[in-house]
């Protein structure tokens, strides 16, 4: 049975597609539609087993010394990063996690738990656009151009290591990413193959975006198309409430998590356009706090009058409203470009924007077999084309999932399991 | 545009008195508005954000404090207590102090008039404590789950509003009228004791010092640890949008 579906499978891929990369059919991943696996994630019965916690400390970094940090960021000054070590001798995988999460992020703890079961000293970092990041470690303070955030990644590994390298035994060094991590997770390969600094073995990008901007553009619409005013954003609001006053009439629960969200699914699911206006919101919120930090370090005007020195006390509402109304796009035309233009006079928006995807190293990434892909074939930020393209464009080295969504199926277990093996060999 | 900034010289925790000092309009550079502000259209529809929250530059000073205790003070002294104590002892205590609860969770259903609400806290109240002494949840474990109540559920039942936002310190988020509901239950319960257990060392060990301890072992939250510069209105947010559920069911 199982056997005649891979060769049905491998017939149709050798008949109707160029590339060889392998679709995994028999896939029991249960959400069907990609919106509410990006919400839900992996229920319970369906997650892969995984240790609750493994032991970890967390670490911080100065990167620079002599920046600056503004009254209202006095508790992200240091950059922050988690080590999860093994006892003995063992190889040590970076993980970049996706847009503004953290080293402490519920599906970054999902990776270092999958990594560490796996048998490797776990390093998490935190997203180059998230508040941390800005503040402590990027070099201009305005990321978002993957080119430069590599970089900026790679610098922080290297400190990182150098921090902690005494401690553990290391016999070599791997490179993941989920999300957008994963885009950046190749750039850093590639300077790494100049560099040298770590000469990483094995290197996985789970879901990445072909290019930031567009898929930005994409959650950005979700918002849009269904939020159009002050009103649409207030009831919106109000659904959600309702949504959750159902949980609460039985019982009292102390967190909202997944498991509520999952309950609340249950009982009374939501339809499609809430679930798109959710998942807009929440990138409108991580979208907010990189405009504000962003903003705020560098004194830009963007959505902080400039000139403003905001002291802890100061109500930061009014940029939480502004900043919610604002895209990626103004944020890359507005806040990136000017930046960028300053040291690069030469280049045009629309250059900067392609140097940031993955086709401008796709030379590099055909060729380098050190590389493999997970991916959804239903994958909500990805632009049209674009898995065909990541098909064709890492051949057997891609690992292509028809159902789950952006990143709802990383612990599901047959995930968890190609993840695992992917570092064994 | 020039704007008096208020500015927060010190925070002086002493009684629960907060000391705001040196609110002067210093000379400053003009300020440039920015290149994307919301309308003053915009800006006048009610947002669920906007809270109502008039000492939000007091708030603020207190919500940094409650982190720095938290970190140097109140999680310190939460780890030691959870390193020393059996899981299995610490969820006995978490469940005697839940039960105790059952008392104003009882009172407040009363004055809601809600008697199916008032039923299941004595139930529950009578079953654990009569089988276990309040150190298990039986009954939550027979399907008979808790559903708190509390003074400022009842004033908002009745139709009072949150009042302004407040921040307490150590505490945490709360608004007048549930500020005015902690006092109040905390009242009732005291003088509702027989003298000899409340004035009772290990009654008052239990209230001020294990009590506290137990409630944040229980609470996952961590201040800054959402890393947005607008967790205070996060926070705020959702705090508000919690008891008006709670104050609806």
């Amino acid at each position: 049975m199982r056997r005649t579906a891979w060769l049905v499978l491998l017939v149709s891929a050798v008949l109707m597609r160029p590339s060889l990369a392998e679709t995994v059919a028999d896939y029991g991943y249960p959400f069907v539609d990609p919106l509410e696996a990006t919400v839900l994630g992996t229920p319970p019965p369906h997650k892969a087993e995984l240790p609750e916690e493994v032991p970890s400390e967390i670490h911080q970094l100065v990167i620079y010394p002599r920046r600056p940090v503004p009254e209202i960021f006095w508790y992200t000054a240091r950059f922050e990063y988690s080590l999860a070590a093994q006892p003995g001798r063992a190889p040590l995988v970076f993980v970049i996690p996706g847009t503004g999460a953290d080293y402490n992020a519920a599906k970054t703890l999902i990776m270092q738990r999958i990594l560490y079961q796996a048998g490797l000293h776990v390093v998490s970092l935190t997203s180059p656009v998230h508040p941390n990041f800005v503040v402590s470690a990027s070099s201009t303070s305005v990321p978002g151009l993957i080119t430069e955030d590599a970089e900026d990644l790679y610098r922080v590994m290297r400190l990182a290591y150098r921090q902690i390298g005494s401690r553990i035994d290391v016999s070599a060094f791997h490179l993941a990413g989920y999300s957008l991590g994963a885009t950046e997770a190749a750039f850093v390969a590639r300077l790494d193959e100049e560099q040298k600094a770590f000469d990483f073995g094995r290197v996985l990008l789970i879901n990445p975006p072909v290019n930031l901007y567009t898929s930005a553009r994409v959650l950005d619409r979700l918002f849009d198309d269904n939020i159009r005013s002050e009103a649409d954003f207030n009831a919106l609001f109000d659904s959600m409430m309702a949504a959750l006053a159902g949980a609460f009439e039985q019982t009292s629960p102390t967190t909202i998590d997944e498991d509520l969200l999952y309950a609340i699914y249950r009982t009374n699911p939501p339809d499609d356009a809430t679930l798109e206006a959710l998942i807009g919101l929440a990138f409108r919120f991580v979208e907010a706090n990189l405009s504000f930090s962003a903003d705020v370090m560098t004194n830009a005007g963007f959505i902080v009058p400039r000139g403003i020195e905001l002291s802890t006390t100061d109500s930061l509402t009014p940029y939480l409203r502004i900043g919610l109304r604002t895209t990626f796009e103004d944020y890359a035309r507005e806040m990136l470009y000017p930046a960028y233009k300053a040291t690069h006079p030469e280049v045009t928006f629309d250059e900067m924007i392609e140097a940031g995807s993955l086709r401008s190293i796709e030379e590099y990434l055909a060729s380098s077999p050190k590389i493999g892909l997970m991916h959804n074939e239903d994958d909500i930020v990805l632009a049209d084309g674009d898995i065909d393209y990541l098909k064709s464009l890492f051949g057997e080295r891609a690992r292509i999932y028809p159902k789950g969504g952006h990143n709802g199926n990383l612990d599901y277990r047959d995930n968890v399991a190609d993840i695992m093996n992917f570092f064994k060999n | 545009m020039l704007k008096t900034r208020k500015r927060l010289a010190g925070v002086a925790f002493a009684g629960c008195t907060v000391v705001l000092c040196g609110c002067a309009s210093a000379p400053q550079a003009p300020l440039i508005p920015p290149e994307r502000a919301l309308s003053p259209a915009e800006l006048a529809t009610p947002s669920p954000i906007d809270v109502y929250d008039p000492i939000e530059p007091v708030n603020r000073a207190i919500y940094q404090f409650n982190a720095v205790f938290d970190d140097y003070v109140f999680l310190p002294v939460v780890d030691a207590y959870e390193r020393v104590t059996p899981d299995f002892v610490e969820d006995r205590i978490s469940d005697f102090f839940s039960n105790l609860l059952e008392i104003p969770t009882f009172a407040n259903s009363l004055l809601q008039l809600k008697g199916e609400r008032a039923g299941r806290a004595v139930t529950r109240f009578v079953v654990n404590t009569m089988f276990t002494l309040g150190f298990y949840d039986l009954a939550g474990a027979r399907g008979i789950e808790p559903i708190r109540e509390d003074f400022g559920q009842t004033l908002g039942h009745w139709g009072v509003g949150n009042g302004p936002y407040l921040m307490i310190p150590v505490l945490g988020p709360s608004n007048l009228r549930d500020g005015t509901g902690i006092l109040t239950d905390f009242a009732t319960y005291y003088f509702t004791l027989p003298s000899a257990v409340a004035d009772a060392r290990a009654y008052q060990g239990g209230t001020y010092v294990l009590y506290p301890i137990d409630t944040r072992s229980n609470v996952p939250f961590r201040y800054y640890q959402t890393g947005s510069p607008f967790e205070y209105e996060l926070v705020r947010l959702l705090y508000t949008q919690r008891r008006k559920l709670e104050i609806a069911n």
